[in-house]
């Protein structure tokens, strides 16, 4: 299916522009219908600049602002944004740029380990389920089943109170219960692939369950797991600010954009600048997340040919 | 197909059996124990011992979660620690609440397919685009932040939505379910219009479609009876995580509009060690969650004549 896609593209642009007959591989393709999309592109520039910034944010905090984001003043308690305290001053009369900076690492770092995490567990026991049934399919079903019929938040909440979990145990958590409904999207579309031909055309030219699974059933299942997984970095972000608002999340004074959140709404009426900046931060991070994910959702998809 | 039914029927029970397992497993391992009894300070120390011995927590984990499931076999979830009552009626006096909430909900949220239909029928056109970046965005915005927002907004100007509670009388419950179930809503709108645009879409570009097209049949009937009918297999799927979603979503949701729901009830049993009532809400929240699945399952058997059930 990849293949015919990739000649009949390829013959289209050769075509227009008089270019070579040079095949180009799916990845290629798809990147290219991608970076004609301006919206998306604009989202993909301004995720990058907000990894660089908060990868940065140590650095960034020290030399040029020249502030430490734990640290604060009393009697700079509440101060609005100004020209010396860009976004303004919080309860403990702590700068919020310099802290917002820093936050973005711990909440980006977790929507990524997350995603990391149940990325890789997801997909491999979502084909393995999916293509052998019986035994080995009711077994990892089972423990999917499991995980997935206890309400998400139920789990979370079980856990992070128990274990006062921090950074990484909070992204383990996120990871434990994201990866099942990774594998069950994945094992459905696989249990509905592997009954077409060209599953059957692949096993009569001899080809191994392995590379079954990973040449041809894979791509086929691949636009539906990178939307999932654009959804579970974003997920974790919001969860985490989520668990924040029940005093659950990240706890002080690491601080996460949903503690600094959720700490704000104490101060709603006075404050608004602290509600603002990371309320911001977070809606326009998951947004250009969301965003991309789902335009690369499109550009990945062999049969949304325009 | 009885075969399976029957089959997915013992498994769902082994299932909420493995559920049941976990939790109890999880709530113990973890440090610490049951605040109720050592929050008092005047009491002396062995209080707590006894406390502990008379409610069997001096005993191994395993012959505790035997006892307890022997128990749960007579449906009798055990006693509170917090004030001694039957941990199923504390969980029954809220339950009307939670499923008033997350009912309205699920049926609000059901809306989001006709307008994700629209939006595939008319791809790249204007209501397509700017649903494509309502989606997006509404996904990204925190619920619970924006109806915490909505209700200090509201307060501060026209006040026309109740802080919290679920009021008296038939008129004043509906004042005060709206904001909380479009809220929870939101949530069924994006997921089901975003797979319900993309699922067809993918359906609209099968060769069967072409087919149908090229014999002659109207859009209309096209679109109806050969595109919708696949494409709507994927809303079954969902009708389980979206289930299990509203239970999610509606512990913040409760927690913010002071609804008192199980949700609550869980959290705070949670944060006390509660154990009887915080495995009744485990094995009751999984058992909706369960049952959600199961008909999933039976339906999607039914409708996808692909899958193969042996």
């Amino acid at each position: 299916m990849t293949q015919a896609a990739t000649t009949e593209a390829s013959l289209r642009e050769a075509g227009a522009a008089q270019e070579s007959y040079e095949s180009q591989s799916y990845l290629q393709l798809s990147w290219r219908r991608l970076r004609r999309q301006r919206g998306p592109m604009l989202a993909l520039a301004a995720l990058i600049a907000i990894c660089v910034m908060t990868i940065a944010s140590p650095w960034l905090d020290e030399s040029l602002l020249h502030i430490d984001p734990n640290r604060g003043l009393i009697s700079e308690r509440f101060q609005a944004p100004s020209a010396q305290h860009f976004l303004g001053t919080d309860d403990f009369g702590r700068d919020q740029l310099a802290r917002l900076l820093v936050a973005g690492r711990v909440s980006l770092a977790i929507g990524l380990m997350v995603a990391g995490i149940s990325l890789t567990f997801g997909i491999a026991m979502g084909l393995i389920a999916g293509y052998y049934p019986g035994l080995i399919d009711d077994g990892v079903n089972a423990i999917i089943q499991v995980v997935l019929n206890i309400p998400l938040l139920f789990i979370l909440i079980l856990l992070s109170t128990l274990f006062h979990p921090g950074v990484v145990g909070l992204s383990i958590i996120f990871g434990i219960t994201g990866w099942p409904g990774i594998a069950r999207q994945v094992r459905g579309r696989v249990l509905s692939e592997r009954q077409r031909d060209y599953v059957l055309a692949a096993l009569v030219a001899g080809a191994t369950d392995l590379r079954i699974m990973y040449r041809h059933i894979l791509p086929n299942v691949f636009s539906v797991v990178l939307v999932i997984a654009g959804f579970g970095v974003g997920g974790a972000i919001l969860g985490e600010a989520g668990l924040s608002y029940l005093g659950l999340g990240v706890q002080v004074p690491t601080a996460s954009w949903g503690n600094m959140l959720s700490n704000a709404l104490n101060y709603f009426e006075s404050a608004w600048w602290m509600v603002v900046a990371p309320g911001a931060a977070i809606v326009v991070t998951v947004f250009c997340i969301f965003y991309f994910a789902d335009a690369l959702r499109d550009a990945l998809d062999p049969h949304l040919q325009d | 197909m009885t075969h399976f039914i029957i089959r997915r029927a013992i498994q769902s029970f082994l299932l909420l059996i493995g559920v049941s397992l976990v939790s109890f497993f999880i709530q113990r391992i973890a440090p610490g124990g049951p605040s109720a009894f050592t929050e008092n300070p005047r009491l002396p120390a062995s209080y707590a011992l006894e406390q502990r011995h008379a409610f069997g927590l001096d005993q191994p984990l395993q012959v505790q979660y035997a006892k307890w499931l022997w128990q749960v076999g007579h449906l009798n979830f055990g006693r509170s620690f917090a004030d001694q009552r039957p941990a199923m009626d504390k969980i029954l006096d809220r339950l009307p609440n939670t499923l008033e909430l997350a009912g309205t909900a699920l049926v609000l949220g059901l809306l989001g397919i006709p307008i994700g239909i629209a939006a595939a029928l008319r791809r790249g056109g204007i209501f397509d685009q700017s649903l494509r970046l309502v989606t997006v965005l509404g996904n990204a915005i925190p619920t619970w932040w924006l109806g915490l927002v909505i209700l200090i907004l509201s307060v501060k100007t026209v006040d026309i939505f109740p802080l919290a509670g679920v009021g008296d009388g038939l008129f004043d419950r509906i004042h005060h379910l709206i904001l909380p179930a479009l809220l929870l809503a939101i949530g069924g709108w994006l997921v089901y219009s975003r797979y319900m645009r993309s699922e067809l879409l993918e359906v609209l570009g099968q060769d069967y479609v072409r087919t149908a097209r090229a014999k002659g049949l109207t859009e209309r009937t096209v679109i109806l009876s050969h595109a919708l009918r696949n494409a709507m297999i994927v809303i079954i799927t969902l009708l389980g995580s979206e289930l299990a979603g509203l239970l999610s979503v509606g512990v913040i949701m409760e927690s913010v509009f002071s609804w008192p729901g199980t949700g609550r009830l869980l959290w705070e049993s949670a944060l006390s060690r509660d154990y009887p009532v915080l495995m009744a809400e485990v094995v009751l929240g999984a058992t909706f969650v369960i049952l959600g699945n199961f008909l999933a399952d039976i339906a999607y058997g039914f409708v996808d004549p692909r899958i193969k059930y042996e």
